[in-house]
């Protein structure tokens, strides 16, 4: 091969490169090491973390553990999911082209909007992305409201994307009774849109059909998004009640926690916006014999034909993922996905109500799904402390996000919590 | 066809999720509730979601037949130019699912999470020191992320400085997404069309940079396959204006351990690590494009950072320069664990290798199919290189028939009508794991295609014939948008 392209060694391919960018040594990484070394050294690693050990973690804040089917796991181990590129050649693609095809048709089913897109990177993203779509649509208006109660790293990833623009992000307080309060909205100029999250951060279900009246009164867009949609398996969709956008975080359907990442960004909206929607979409049409495929679609949006004025620069997304969570809804069905959703409201409310009665107070007292928000009149750090050295792990300190709830901790429960354990969590606050 | 592993198979037909199924099948094992039934009251409540009802049995065929529609690197080769088609190793799967690793919640204090925040501190170094830069964010969750962090930082750092520079030079030879990425963080694109041998000439960056330019994104080797070797020139033209340079890294797999990037004045490099360091790209996605930065860019890193403190790690948020941050949580974590192992495996000498065998490869298909087909630039090539079809058209055959030929003798096709600078380009990148045997198959193939061209065109412009389905009408798909089954 060297004769081929005339060189004499392999350095020869590169002697074209100039001296003063050349690569100076060796490059300073470990290894190699064999698959047997590799794997000590993983394992190694999974052994420092806490959750290796742990019987449970009640604590979702946006990562949500919940059962994942064998058949999901199995089925999209397979290396021909795995291992494609984009689908750029219909022909050779249509396994994921077709999958993705039913992804965007279950995602606008259960959001209740007419169309969504192949994914985005994550809810914080998507979020972040469905705002700056909203600005483009409402053109002349330069400020987005988000509520206070959204998940805090989306409003931050939210602030990062919006930064380098002129555009203004004004904040909504939370009510005494969890929900977003809108009472402020009629005195802020040139609004585009508002962003709520149901259920949200706090676990508390968002009235979202009275908050779409109040918005679009305002001449605003309505932007929804969650991050645990395993709940629309109970809830209305936000898109029913009137969220023009609607958008957040997949990680609960069949996805991995995997300390945050891999997730999956589902975006969904009404059919006026679909050529202002960002991200990929694939689309049904026939090949030349009349039969039904599909093609990655609507490309004129998009980076590579229309460069600085696309509607986003997502390229790559997080196909895989989007593929799973619709084997993980096509594995556990319409009727399935809402006795899930029954079983994860049901749990919560019984740890919610044995907290309750142990001396716990709910601080907020709208309907929840599987999380809520608790203070306490103990000390709960030390509780909290005790029952970690029994491997349970009990809910998240909300004081680093929320100053002004102080002492006071959310908590998850999702099927995966069994009655016992949640008693000798109950048992333990009690005493 | 006497060439190449393309023949028929067996293909079954799959029927959409939503017309299969009965009302009460279910492929979940669902846990008996051992707790009271919680009322649910209020209007919020809804009917539940209308999807299909389906056996596990139901599903497993499904996605197994789908998945027997889609060609794949474990399918066969993958010469997908830009994208790195290599083959990825299975160890990094079963690796990055390990239980303590899957189930590793994101939000737990730094004490519990030490294992997870070692492997990202450690990732760090390693990108660090093959690509010769500073510092590294893993946060970006894929490479037109990782653009627009490096174009967030940008802005913010001449924000810092008091300086108001609202444009940036982008070569047409760039990817696709840069101008995206740039106008997202309000920088207006100036386009610099590149020499007549295919490189970004110093003079035209020179008589486009002052000091209301953020400074230059460059992708090196670019898109033509070619390493700028003016680049330290090119460079030092944007430092002397007090400019910025972003360096595109996809094209990484072609200069492990051979080119310094920091040396050669970049100051913040995004990385593929779907393509580069061998993550499996899953149809799409998950990706990860973390951003390797210089020093003087460190304060405007996304948040949080892993930091080393004696022996342990911790998270740390306090940076008030910082952009903040780009993502939920740390990136792609799942797609980082596999680079990690992908890199532990290889180890310095072997990553040089794969950069080494890269080139060489290109550099022999190149030589091979240069007589046949029209070399858009005979320059040395690093990791792939970009023909046409010039010599073609006079028999009325195109890159895009030619590319679904290639289909038929058992090859994914090439990336084709990129980069636009070439008309009708074919960029062919086979990558370092593809043996001398099967990279003379894929020549054989492509020289038979090319033969064909004058010999029967007509056969070629029906190609493929061998998928389960032949060309598709992507006019109408996007006249008459059907995105879902319910449109």
């Amino acid at each position: 091969m060297m004769e081929a392209v005339g060189i004499d060694d392999l350095a020869g391919l590169f002697s074209h490169i100039p001296d003063e960018c050349r690569f100076a040594g060796d490059i300073e990484v470990p290894g190699p090491l064999t698959e047997w070394d590799l794997t000590r050294r993983l394992e190694g690693l999974g052994q420092s973390m806490a959750v290796g050990h742990a019987r449970a973690v009640l604590l979702g804040a946006g990562s949500y553990h919940h059962y994942i089917p064998e058949a999901v796991k199995s089925v999209m181990g397979r290396a021909e999911f795995l291992t494609s590129y984009t689908p750029y050649q219909p022909e050779v693609s249509q396994g994921t082209l077709q999958g993705i095809f039913e992804f965007q048709t279950l995602i606008a089913r259960l959001l209740g909007v007419q169309v969504a897109n192949a994914s985005m990177y994550d809810g914080g993203s998507a979020l972040a992305e469905a705002l700056l779509m909203a600005l483009r649509i409402k053109r002349k208006k330069t400020t987005v409201a988000i509520s206070r109660a959204i998940h805090p790293h989306y409003r931050q990833v939210v602030k990062t994307y919006l930064a380098p623009s002129s555009f203004t992000i004004v904040e909504l307080p939370v009510d005494a009774s969890g929900r977003t309060d809108l009472s402020g909205l009629d005195k802020i100029d040139e609004c585009a849109a508002v962003a709520l999250q149901s259920p949200n951060f706090f676990g508390v279900i968002e009235d979202l059909e009275q908050a779409a009246t109040v918005i679009h009164d305002r001449d605003a867009l309505f932007v929804s998004c969650f991050s645990e949609p395993l709940a629309y398996g109970l809830l209305r969709s936000p898109g029913s009640l009137g969220a023009d956008i609607v958008c957040g975080e997949g990680q609960s359907f069949g996805i991995a926690q995997s300390f945050g990442g891999a997730g999956l960004g589902l975006f969904g909206c009404r059919s006026e916006f679909i050529r202002n929607m960002p991200g990929r979409v694939v689309g049904e049409t026939v090949d030349m014999d009349g039969k039904r495929g599909f093609v990655l679609t609507l490309s004129t949006r998009e980076q590579h034909i229309r460069r600085e004025k696309a509607t986003s620069n997502i390229c790559s997304n997080q196909g895989i993922c989007a593929l799973t969570a619709a084997a993980y809804l096509a594995a556990l069905g319409g009727s399935g996905l809402r006795q899930l959703a029954k079983l994860n409201y049901d749990k919560a409310a019984y740890l919610k109500n044995g907290l309750r009665e142990a001396g716990g107070k709910l601080l907020f007292e709208a309907p929840h799904f599987n999380e809520f928000v608790m203070r306490f009149d103990v000390d709960f750090t030390s509780v909290r402390a005790k029952l970690m050295d029994k491997g349970i792990i009990a809910g998240l300190d909300c004081t680093r996000f929320y100053p002004e709830y102080e002492g006071a901790f959310l908590f998850c429960a999702t099927e995966t919590v069994s009655r016992e354990l949640m008693d000798e969590l109950i048992d333990e606050v009690r005493q | 066809m006497s060439n190449g592993p393309g023949i028929s198979g067996l293909i079954l037909d799959e029927p959409l999720l939503w017309e299969k199924g009965k009302p009460g099948r279910t492929g979940f094992s669902m846990p008996e509730s051992d707790v009271p039934s919680a009322p649910c009251e209020g209007s919020w409540y809804g009917d539940g979601v209308d999807l299909p009802d389906l056996s596990e049995v139901d599903v497993i065929r499904h996605y197994t037949r789908l998945s027997q529609y889609n060609f794949a690197i474990d399918t066969g080769m993958y010469p997908l130019g830009s994208c790195t088609m290599k083959y990825n190793p299975k160890l990094h799967e079963k690796l990055a699912s390990l239980a303590p690793i899957a189930a590793a919640h994101p939000l737990l204090e730094d004490e519990l999470s030490q294992g997870m925040l070692r492997l990202i501190y450690e990732l760090k170094q390693f990108l660090a020191a093959i690509t010769g830069m500073d510092q590294v964010s893993l946060q970006p969750a894929a490479g037109a992320q990782g653009e627009l962090t490096a174009m967030l930082m940008f802005a913010a750092y001449f924000r810092k400085k008091g300086e108001q520079r609202t444009k940036i030079i982008i070569p047409d030879t760039a990817h696709g997404t840069n101008p995206a990425s740039a106008a997202l963080c309000g920088f207006t694109a100036v386009s610099l069309p590149s020499g007549p041998r295919g490189y970004v000439e110093p003079v035209d960056v020179a008589a486009r940079m002052d000091d209301q330019t953020a400074g230059i994104m460059l992708t090196n080797p670019n898109t033509l396959g070619l390493f700028e070797e003016s680049v330290r020139e090119i460079t030092d033209i944007v430092h002397r204006h007090g400019g910025l340079v972003y360096g595109d890294g996809a094209n990484m797999n072609a200069v492990m351990g051979i080119v310094d990037i920091k040396r050669c004045g970049v100051d913040a490099l995004h990385l593929n690590l779907h393509k580069t360091f061998s993550t499996p790209h899953g149809g799409g996605g998950p990706g990860a494009g973390p951003v390797c930065v210089v020093d003087e860019l460190v304060p405007f890193l996304p948040t949080p950072v892993v930091e080393k403190d004696g022996d342990s790690y911790r998270l740390v948020d306090n940076l008030p320069d910082s952009i903040g941050r780009v993502h939920g949580f740390f990136g792609n974590f799942s797609v980082l664990v596999k680079a990690y192992c992908y890199i532990l495996s290889m180890g310095p000498e072997n990553l040089k290798k794969a950069s080494q065998l890269a080139v060489l490869n290109a550099g022999y298909v190149k030589e091979a199919l240069r007589d046949v087909l029209h070399l858009a630039f005979d320059r040395p090539c690093m990791h792939e290189c970009v023909f046409s079809d010039k010599l073609q058209r006079g028999d009325k055959v195109t890159t895009l028939d030619m590319a679904k030929a290639l289909i038929d003798h058992g090859f994914h096709p090439p990336t084709i009508y990129f980069p636009l600078v070439v008309p009708g380009a074919i960029m062919i990148e086979p990558t370092e794991t593809e043996s001398k045997d099967d990279l003379d198959t894929f020549i054989a193939s492509f020289k038979e295609v090319v033969a064909q061209s004058s010999t029967d065109p007509e056969a070629l412009h029906e190609a493929p014939r061998r998928p389960k389905l032949r060309r598709l009408d992507e006019t109408r798909a996007a006249r008459k948008p059907k995105l879902t089954g319910d449109m």
